[in-house]
């Protein structure tokens, strides 16, 4: 391929309100091929308005979007074979198999039958080939939709929210299937109201309120510019506070009803000094997570 | 696969998994003609019984003209009683020359029939022995008209109700369960046409269609309800697919209009049950008022109703088919486009 490769998605200040509501309120980012981008935020934020903006599902009141070098908006039937869409709600026909909503959804894009059911195999649905979509486990249903999505094999995936409302095995199975799907070359394109879910699969994140994006980078990078302090938590009783406070580097400590927690920006000395008292049973280290960034950003506790 | 034969495919299963739409389909209509068909079988040759003691001329004559049905008793007294308590409408008693007719006076019509016939008889006989030649013969003949056994109408009017309800129901429980479950969206993110979607849904209507009509016809054919095909009774084919055309873009109108599943199942019912009352489903709409006829025939089951009548029942043949045909592709026209207007791909 000869010069630069055009960006996957291409995403420039677009809004949308409803009445008074900014639901989009000027969002701009671009997402690199085979990037896994997040965008996360509380419910509310404006992820599902941005998402269906930029798959051409809706239409923005301003900005563009260029998705593969093409405007997705209006329907663009050049684009769609290239870009699988995962909806928040299962949508799935009526009583059919695993096996045939795969194939239902596959010959949509005159993907043969055969290869439709090998998608089976990548989120693990193999043995419930045969098994209606109603009587499936919820995280089965969500591998399935994100199966149908992926069915024609597009170059773009779009999920939105596909770990919301799974139980913690089920999400980590699904963040299995996620990575394998990125292993494929594919760039991913998802929402999430799970912050510590987005700091372990995505590239690069980012953080929406209120319709805005209020930060864009890599989880890691977000974190470190926060600078804030990393804390350390020990069991109650095995160091006095006051002696806590005199180790070099320690900015802060309180005790509450079960444990101590020292607050420094210097873990590694305080961490040494710790080891040499003797008093490193129980310990924790918390760092700063994305979390903490959205606290510094909105003010305000992070409540998905 | 194309995508037109999967999504049929698709359709297909789901429709035959389902046991609710199943049932509705065929086995909710088929309970009507079945209950209607046996109940109503021998409304027609209904005939007056009365008591009848005695025997002699006027009793064999009474019982040659198979317009009574008699039933012998031994004891005047008790037959007298049976018809003093509701039992029987009439009693004949007949001894030497006289004949005396005891009959309920709650029953007006019924008396006169009965006092009618047998004074008819006494008169007869009476002639008969007078050996006077009669001055007016009076000649009466049956001959076959054109008002029907009730499963003559029975069966074409509840095929076409079944038909109606599974293409209402049919179109839009589709349409609002596939917007709600947002498939609509999903559709429309792949690269295929609303027409390939749109028709698919339609050929598993008309196939429904197909199914009901031959289910219900080969179910009247049996024994009991006795049900006789006249004419070119395979013309009612394109009357079930224009129909069922008729009634989906119906549905999808209504399905246009609700949000969810319950909200459009009432108003398909809304429409169904005074469409098929007044479109002559369970009885003939002849015998309604006149204003009832002419606002019956907005609805597109009443004349679905009158072709399959002529073509099933009243032996007519191609030509029946015309005004039908074209008021049904009328009305697909009309409301389809209507429905097309207010389409909404998502809530």
């Amino acid at each position: 391929m000869t010069g630069a490769r055009i960006p996957a998605v291409v995403v420039a200040d677009i809004r949308k309100h409803y009445g008074d509501l900014k639901a989009v309120d000027g969002v701009s980012f671009t997402v690199a091929e085979g990037e896994f981008f997040g965008i996360l935020g509380p419910n509310g934020a404006g992820k599902t308005t941005t998402l269906e903006i930029v798959e051409g599902l809706r239409k923005a009141d301003s900005g563009a979007v260029t998705l593969l070098g093409e405007n997705p908006w209006p329907r663009n039937t050049k684009l769609l074979p290239r870009i699988g869409v995962q909806l928040q709600a299962s949508s799935f026909f009526e009583k059919l198999t695993a096996k045939e909503q795969l194939q239902t959804f596959g010959s949509l894009y005159g993907v043969t039958a055969a290869k439709a059911v090998d998608m089976l195999e990548l989120v693990g649905l193999t043995d419930k080939a045969d098994v209606q979509e109603n009587k499936l486990s919820g995280g089965q249903r969500q591998r399935l939709s994100i199966a149908c999505a992926l069915v024609h094999d597009p170059d773009i995936v779009f999920l939105d929210e596909p770990t919301a409302a799974l139980d913690p095995q089920a999400r980590r199975n699904l963040w299995d299937v996620l990575r394998a799907i990125q292993a494929r070359g594919k760039t991913i394109v998802y929402t999430t109201h799970y912050l510590d879910e987005a700091e372990i699969l995505c590239d690069r994140v980012a953080i929406m309120d209120k319709g805005r994006i209020l930060a864009m980078d890599a989880p890691a990078t977000l974190v470190r510019g926060l600078d804030a302090p990393t804390h350390v938590v020990l069991q109650k009783g095995t160091l006095a506070p006051a002696d806590a406070r005199a180790i070099d580097g320690v900015e802060q400590a309180q005790e509450d009803e079960v444990s101590l927690t020292i607050s420094t920006r210097k873990p590694a000395p305080v961490l040494s000094a710790l080891a040499e008292r003797g008093t490193l049973d129980g310990l924790q280290v918390r760092t700063a997570t994305l979390e903490d960034v959205f606290l510094d950003l909105t003010g305000r506790e992070y409540r998905a | 696969m194309t995508a037109f034969k999967s999504l049929s495919a698709a359709m297909i299963k789901g429709f035959l998994r389902d046991r609710m739409t199943l049932f509705f389909a065929f086995v909710f209509p088929l309970m009507f003609l079945v209950v209607f068909g046996l109940l109503f079988r021998d409304a027609s040759d209904d005939k007056t019984k009365i008591a009848v003691v005695g025997d002699g001329p006027v009793v064999a004559a009474l019982d040659k003209t198979g317009a009574l049905e008699l039933e012998k008793y031994d004891n005047a007294e008790v037959a007298r009683q049976k018809v003093h308590d509701g039992d029987l409408p009439a009693l004949v008693v007949a001894g030497g020359s006289g004949v005396e007719l005891t009959f309920a006076a709650s029953d007006q019509v019924k008396a006169q029939t009965v006092i009618g016939i047998v004074s008819g008889v006494v008169d007869r006989i009476n002639l008969a022995e007078s050996g006077v030649p009669p001055a007016f013969t009076l000649e009466a003949k049956p001959v076959e008209d054109a008002s029907l056994k009730p499963i003559q109408y029975l069966t074409p009017g509840i095929l076409s109700w079944a038909v109606s309800i599974s293409g209402v129901f049919g179109a839009a429980l589709t349409l609002v369960s596939w917007r709600k479950k947002q498939v609509l969206r999903r559709i429309r993110l792949a690269p295929v046409g609303p027409t390939a979607v749109l028709s698919s849904r339609v050929l598993v209507s008309v196939g429904t269609a197909v199914a009901q009509g031959v289910m219900f016809v080969a179910v009247a054919l049996t024994p009991p309800f006795g049900l006789q095909l006249t004419g070119q009774w395979w013309l009612a084919l394109p009357l079930l697919v224009l129909g069922t055309t008729a009634f989906f873009a119906v549905g999808m109108l209504v399905g246009a209009f609700c949000r969810t599943e319950e909200a459009a199942s009432g108003a398909a019912n809304l429409i169904v049950m005074p469409m098929a009352f007044l479109s002559g489903t369970f009885f003939p709409v002849e015998n309604a008022p006149g204003w009832l006829q002419a606002v019956s025939n907005i609805f597109p089951l009443r004349h679905m109703n009158d072709g399959m009548l002529d073509v099933l029942v009243r032996g007519k043949g191609i030509e029946a088919l015309v005004v039908p045909s074209a008021v049904l592709i009328g009305f697909t026209l009309v409301v389809g486009f209507i429905a097309a207007r207010v389409f909404r791909w998502e809530d």
